[in-house]
């Protein structure tokens, strides 16, 4: 405690600890499932027929349950709809500074993923064509973190209106 | 005041433990049930409502994933409580008491059995007093127990009669998770798993959701030929410190009944979600019930207690029995904090 | 249905500061002198835990009064197999202690070594920490002679 003996107690200090086993779902393991293989997974609603990736349990739009027949399998390649330059260090992120982070419209998804660009910090833009970067196979598991980072591929930039919806 | 109706309900079973689904998976089928009992889409809710605790799955806005299972797009009039549903019912009331909705869609969920629930709800304590100490729920609920034993208030008899009748009725339940026929002294001679508590004086940890349509008149008396008229509704609050409350009785309960209108008549059947079994015979004296009223036919939430849910589906299985003629006058109660300390009463009637 | 979800431990950890505010601040200090402070109400009962208000009649509260550091047990539980959050690590009790010169009890831990030292109408006394620091957790109860 940094405060002196005999200075007044003025503020409670707390800690919270709490264990919990956390169950990730029929569709997030199905997903993740995939992601072992090396695999994305995308849950097509059967309303609109718009592409949810990561899958989940229901279309958000239409409270319409995804079944097992609404899967529909993605490539890792993408398109950055937009990002942004890190230069504030983050706790639970052990990346050096400054760092890109870009939302990915993969190929034939309606929705984007979240993650991060390995790139000159002067090419990132909207419309670039990027592609997941696997950690080698050895070492795949249930977990996002079988892909370390996106990387530019060298395809022409999408254009605009391809991707105006999704950003 | 506005005439306002339950008119649909759906719950999912209790389960000690949901093994595949997560929490918004579980609630999925229960508002897919809940639109086809009712036949009421997204279009006819003008307010959405939901009760559940994001300190169960242990992670921040876990509740806005049960938005997927309404359907958020286009934006909805949305609200949500760190409550039992019952609570988010009562606010999708007051709303539709002030003439700013017609139709709400209420719905709680949680699924506990992904952490130390009991430990947990040390987080509903006094911050500064109680909480650093970690008291489990089950071992302050032992203390309230055995003060009221120690007062001759109730007895160990007393209590076990309550498990054996709540699970004896939750027979004819398809979502209650403890039930069978039990004997009082079969029961009394299992051990203590917190002295005076036994496990039956415990309500079980279960996941679980349910879901309710609520509706003025014009709506209510489309879908239902007898819709469960919300005549009182009251939750009342007593204050944190243990010392300051009486813990052998629920004043708050008794105030609420007394506001809800609940002794005016005979009440034909309670439906109480007290977690323990001194609980359910403070409540059932704080509400004046006798063996005229039909209690828990559910079997109540010592036969199956989706926390966050299990309030609301009191109000749920009250309305069901006024749906279907067997009672005219029903109460439902829920319960929020520890020993009883916030309590609602909801008036159902069928005329 | 597939195979069964997919699970992974999960530890939520956070600390935190509160300001105690008046009246719990004097409390909490006079805590770490090892002293206990209720609070008295106009009708001449005391509080403890102290409050800024009165619970029954919202009336501003300020006159605190020293308490003893023993009193009577009016409930408890056995804990058999305590938790690691938990304040001891033994096996103890929870109880309800109305502290001589209070009237209302408040909860805390009774190290007693077993439940069969434990009864309703018990005195106990506080076994303080070796360093005190102003928090509820500066002391523990036990039985007294």
């Amino acid at each position: 405690m940094s405060d002196d003996k005999n200075d007044p107690v003025e503020i409670f200090r707390g800690h919270v600890e709490l264990d919990y086993q956390y169950t990730a779902g029929v569709s997030a393991s199905r997903f993740l499932r995939a992601v072992e293989q090396g695999k994305f997974l995308g849950q097509k609603c059967p309303v609109d027929g718009r592409v949810y990736f990561p899958s989940r349990g229901s279309c958000p739009m239409h409270a319409v349950p995804f079944g097992d027949d609404s899967t529909v399998e993605l490539p890792d390649k993408g398109t950055v709809v937009t990002y942004s330059i890190v230069r504030v260090p983050s706790e639970n992120i052990p990346l050096e500074l400054p760092y890109i982070t870009v939302q990915v419209l993969i190929d034939g998804a309606d929705t984007a993923l979240g993650h991060v660009l390995d790139a000159n910090l002067d090419d990132v833009r909207m419309g670039m064509r990027v592609q997941a970067k696997w950690k080698p196979k050895s070492e795949w598991t249930t977990s996002m973190a079988n892909i370390e980072y996106f990387v530019p591929i060298d395809e022409p930039d999408a254009d605009y209106e391809t991707y105006k919806e999704h950003i | 005041m506005r005439d306002v109706a339950v008119v649909g309900f759906t719950q999912s079973p209790s389960l000690r433990r949901e093994t595949d689904r997560n929490e918004v998976e579980i609630l999925i089928p229960v508002i897919q049930e809940l639109r086809a009992q009712t036949g009421i889409t997204n279009d006819e809710v003008d307010f959405v409502c939901s009760g559940s605790s994001d300190y169960l799955a242990g992670s921040s806005f876990a509740f806005i994933s049960g938005l997927d299972a309404v359907g958020a797009w286009p934006p909805i009039c949305e609200s949500h409580v760190e409550m039992d549903g019952a609570w988010a019912l009562y606010e999708a009331w007051v709303k539709i008491q002030m003439g700013y909705a017609d139709v709400a869609l209420v719905y709680g969920f949680g699924k506990p059995s992904m952490g130390d629930v009991p430990l947990t709800m040390a987080l509903q304590l006094d911050p500064y007093m109680m909480m650093p100490l970690w008291p489990d729920a089950i071992s302050v609920a032992a203390l309230q127990a055995r003060m009221g034993l120690d007062a001759g208030i109730y007895s160990e008899r007393d209590m076990a009669e309550r498990a054996v009748r709540d699970r004896g009725n939750a027979k004819s339940s398809d979502v209650a998770q403890v039930k069978g026929d039990f004997t009082v002294d079969g029961i009394l001679a299992d051990p203590y798993i917190a002295n005076p508590l036994r496990k039956h004086d415990c309500a079980p940890i279960s996941d679980g959701a349910s879901a309710m349509i609520i509706a003025t008149a014009d709506v209510a008396n489309r879908l239902q030929d007898r819709p469960a008229w919300i005549r009182g509704f009251e939750h009342i609050c007593e204050p944190m410190d243990f010392g300051v409350r009486d813990l052998n009785a629920s004043r708050s309960t008794e105030i609420a009944a007394e506001k809800a209108g609940v002794r005016s008549d005979k009440i034909d059947v309670a439906e109480l979600s007290a977690p323990f079994t001194h609980q359910q015979i403070l409540i059932e004296r704080a509400l004046g019930l006798d063996d005229a009223t039909n209690i828990n036919p559910s079997g109540g939430a010592l036969a199956g207690n989706p926390i966050m849910a299990v309030g609301l589906s009191r109000i749920g299985e009250a309305a069901k029995r006024v749906w279907d003629g067997s009672a005219d006058r029903a109460v439902a109660h829920a319960t929020s904090g520890p020993c009883l300390q916030q309590n609602l009463v909801c008036l159902l009637e069928g005329n | 249905m597939s195979e069964p979800s997919l699970t992974a431990p999960h530890q939520l950890s956070y600390t935190y500061k509160r300001s105690l505010g008046p009246v719990f601040s004097k409390f909490f200090t006079a805590l770490r002198d090892r002293k206990v402070l209720g609070m008295k109400r106009r009708d001449g009962t005391v509080l403890m835990p102290p409050k800024e208000y009165d619970p029954d009649t919202g009336e501003s509260l300020d006159e605190m009064v020293e308490l003893a550091d023993a009193g009577v047990v009016t409930s408890w539980v056995w804990v058999p197999k305590p938790r690691r959050q938990q304040p001891l690590t033994q096996p103890f009790a929870y109880a309800l202690v109305q502290l001589d010169g209070a009237d209302t009890a408040f909860l805390h831990a009774v190290d007693a070594g077993s439940e069969d030292k434990m009864s309703t109408g018990m005195r106990v006394k506080m076994r303080w920490a070796d360093e005190t620091i102003g928090a509820i957790t500066d002391f523990v109860f036990v039985p007294a002679e």
